[in-house]
């Protein structure tokens, strides 16, 4: 099981985690999202659970709770820039289709 | 694919939703002599003054015969002509009988029992409760924030004493309701004190609160831990206060002038209790005060009386009082098992710690300096508006002062036997969240609602806590109605779930206690299988998810096929789609997601077709007997 990152995501995790001044880690998780599947959570970590796994990718440090990580498995993130907008695109081999605008996904 | 950006933990976003508008909350320091307003603008605590450009607001509403009244500063000073309907210190009466009232206290006004044994003030316009006078002062309180903050409050948190018994919190909340307030939470005065002064960004350890109000005294010990502030001790007198201290200074006055105290008119009450309490305050800050009393309407040998109050006689007079007020401190210690070398920060709330002598005092006892920055007037309003602020959803969950937490989410089924969690564990309460849900046939009229508790995927593992049904939605085609669904946990853990459908309003709500009969062990037993089964839960997830959003389509297709079959479609042709939908069918029955998946696809491709036949001829329909101008100028006008 493994969670990896792009060098681009590595470097603004490392920025945002600096510029925020605290938290361990960075948690990517899964969540139900009412109408349809599921939404990712993306947040920066202050406590560490035991049902935790760690992962640590261009020395960032990742947590994912264990049952999300059923979800996200094999995930790459990437931090990427389309046009104006950028932010945080999830790659996961688990997503079987997902809504229109990509927010909500189903494995 | 969305870009997504970091958030703060439990902060991710929902997919589709948007950020609300701020929302307008504000605190409430419903004190004994004084009240107070306040309210986070820009991320600052600020007061809001009344159109006096004071923020204190005299807990004083006078009843005048011809029904109207007067709140405030006017009604304050009214009671010295008009003593007998003009309400002070009601707070004094919040909730109790008139069994438990303290007679000794002196009031202007006359109080009467009423059958059920409460105390009524009659007063020139009729008799009232102590809650409605309550309830006058919070609507002015209610009005000033409005009008300062330019909207209607969502919410609001009132400060309380921390010992305030279960009737007299009652007695708060149905004051705020008769006053159209919704409150948030009942906050205990030193907690609000201690968020005032930002003790829950320090380090963890003990605070002691000491308030020395109008006309309470308590004495709390809180300790901060984890993010909780907890109340581990508390003591205090509910009848010790400033008004105490200008009781004495009458008691002195009345000496000195040779009145014949036992039998004071009432006027001439109100008048020494007036010029006291401007001595008091002016002794905080010179050294003796001259006192003037008019006696001109008393059957008194001289039309005045004219004396000094040196701070030293003022200091002894009320020495005793604040002995009283160091016992409990003593007292409430070794309730909490610690000393005063224990204790990390004094603060002084109430507007009687600004005596000198109570500082000084105060200060010897704990052996370190009290925090006084903040008004101690206005720190616990400051606190309860940080806390609303914070409640009402203007700040992340994060910096909520963690009270209590639900030991195990709360949500509510979902076709195929799914939990959709609404309230996750751990959520600190009150919590209030909600989703909108819709109907799963054409034409339903009714919705059951399954309350349930735990965190496994399937209904079926989880405890289910209540049920209920919502009527009356109006038919509509599936997927079509909004249903709103509300779940909210108030301080005592109660659970209150409504559903209102959106466009008729029709509403249906139900209250549970989700803690009631649930052992420690058993939410230990829930959470371990929740991580145990997770892989099980994931897959019969997927396959219910498979066969719910499969059975919607052979429903959506079905209904299309009766209405529109026998005119769009060669025969052939719905051979075709109908044999796709047996065969979907027959995958449903089964256990294997990816059949579903398969079976699924085939009919929608297979159907295809027939749905852009069955648009083009609603459009058609819809179109027919209109010229293009029309629908050029319906543009146009939109």
């Amino acid at each position: 099981m493994a969670i990896t990152l792009t060098a681009a995501a590595a470097q603004h995790i490392k920025k945002s985690l600096a510029q925020r001044g605290k938290g361990k880690a960075l948690r990517l998780g899964v969540k139900t999202s009412g109408c349809s599947g599921m939404a990712y959570v993306l947040e920066f970590a202050d406590e560490i659970d035991a049902t935790d796994q760690l992962f640590t990718d261009h020395d960032v440090s990742i947590v994912v709770d264990s049952k999300s990580l059923l979800y996200l498995d094999g995930t790459e993130l990437d931090y990427v820039k389309q046009g104006l907008n950028e932010g945080f695109e999830f790659r996961n081999p688990n997503v079987k289709d997902s809504c229109g605008c990509g927010e909500s996904f189903n494995v | 694919m969305a870009l997504l950006q970091i958030s703060e933990p439990g902060q991710s976003p929902d997919p589709h939703s948007h950020t609300p508008s701020r929302k307008l909350a504000a605190g409430i320091d419903l004190g004994t002599t004084h009240s107070l307003v306040a309210h986070v603008a820009d991320g600052k605590p600020v007061l809001t003054a009344g159109e006096d450009g004071a923020p204190l607001l005299p807990s004083a509403v006078q009843y005048c015969a011809d029904g109207t009244l007067t709140v405030g500063h006017q009604a304050q000073q009214n009671a010295i002509s008009d003593p007998a309907n003009t309400i002070t210190s009601v707070k004094r009466l919040m909730g109790k009988s008139m069994a438990d009232v303290d007679h000794s206290v002196h009031v202007t006004y006359q109080l009467i029992t009423a059958e059920s044994g409460m105390p009524l003030i009659r007063t020139c316009s009729g008799d009232v409760t102590p809650v409605e006078v309550s309830a006058e002062i919070l609507k002015t309180l209610k009005r000033r924030s409005e009008a300062a903050q330019g909207g209607e409050l969502q919410g609001v948190v009132i400060t309380v004493p921390a010992y305030f018994d279960d009737a007299q919190r009652q007695a708060t909340k149905d004051a705020a309701r008769l006053a159209g307030l919704n409150v948030l939470r009942l906050l205990n005065e030193p907690t609000a004190a201690a968020v005032a002064y930002g003790l829950e960004k320090g380090s963890e350890g003990i605070h002691a609160i000491y308030d020395l109000g109008g006309g309470t005294f308590d004495i709390s010990i809180l300790r901060f831990s984890r993010g909780i502030f907890e109340v581990i001790a508390t003591a205090g007198d509910t009848a010790l206060g400033g008004d105490d201290f200008d009781r004495l200074i009458v008691d002195w006055i009345s000496t000195q002038a040779g009145l014949a105290i036992a039998t004071p008119s009432a006027a001439l009450t109100a008048q020494l209790l007036s010029k006291a309490r401007a001595a008091k305050e002016a002794l905080s800050n010179q050294d003796a005060v001259t006192i003037t009393i008019d006696l001109s309407n008393e059957k008194s040998d001289s039309t005045s009386w004219q004396g000094t109050l040196q701070r030293q006689t003022f200091d002894a007079l009320i020495a005793p009082l604040i002995q009283r007020t160091l016992r409990a401190c003593r007292r409430t210690l070794r309730d909490a098992a610690i000393t005063t070398a224990d204790v990390l920060e004094v603060v002084m709330v109430g507007g009687s710690t600004r005596v000198p002598r109570v500082r000084q005092m105060v200060g010897e006892f704990f052996a370190k300096q009290p925090m006084v920055d903040i008004n101690p007037d206005q720190v616990v309003a400051i606190g309860a508006a940080i806390q609303a602020d914070t409640l009402v959803g203007n700040k992340p969950d994060a910096e909520i002062l963690l009270l209590d937490v639900t030991p195990l989410s709360l949500g509510l089924e979902t076709m195929g036997g799914l939990v959709e969690r609404l309230i996750p564990r751990n959520s600190t309460i009150p919590a209030s969240r909600a989703q909108e849900f819709t109907t799963f046939k054409d034409g339903q009229t009714a919705m059951a609602i399954h309350v349930v508790q735990g965190e496994r995927d399937l209904v079926d593992d989880c405890r289910s806590l209540a049920r209920f049904e919502l009527h009356n939605i109006p038919p509509m085609v599936a997927g079509a109605a909004k249903i709103r669904v509300t779940f909210q946990v108030d301080a005592d853990g109660l659970l209150h779930v409504s559903a209102q459908e959106q466009t008729t309003g029709a509403y249906s709500a139900i209250d549970v206690k989700p803690s009631y009969g649930l052992a420690e062990a058993e939410i230990e037993t829930m959470l371990r299988d929740s991580i145990t089964y997770a892989e099980e839960d994931m897959e019969s997830r997927r396959l219910k998810e498979r066969q719910v959003d499969a059975q919607r389509l052979i429903e959506a297709i079905e209904a299309a096929l009766d209405s529109d079959g026998d005119a769009l479609l060669a025969p052939n042709e719905r051979v075709v789609i109908e044999s796709a939908i047996a065969a979907l069918k027959q995958a449903i029955s089964g256990d294997s997601h990816h059949a579903i998946k398969i079976a699924t696809d085939t009919l929608e491709h297979d159907s295809a077709d027939f749905a852009a036949r069955r648009m083009d001829a609603s459009i058609k329909k819809a179109m027919a007997g209109h010229t293009i101008d029309e629908f050029s100028n319906d543009s146009a006008a939109r």
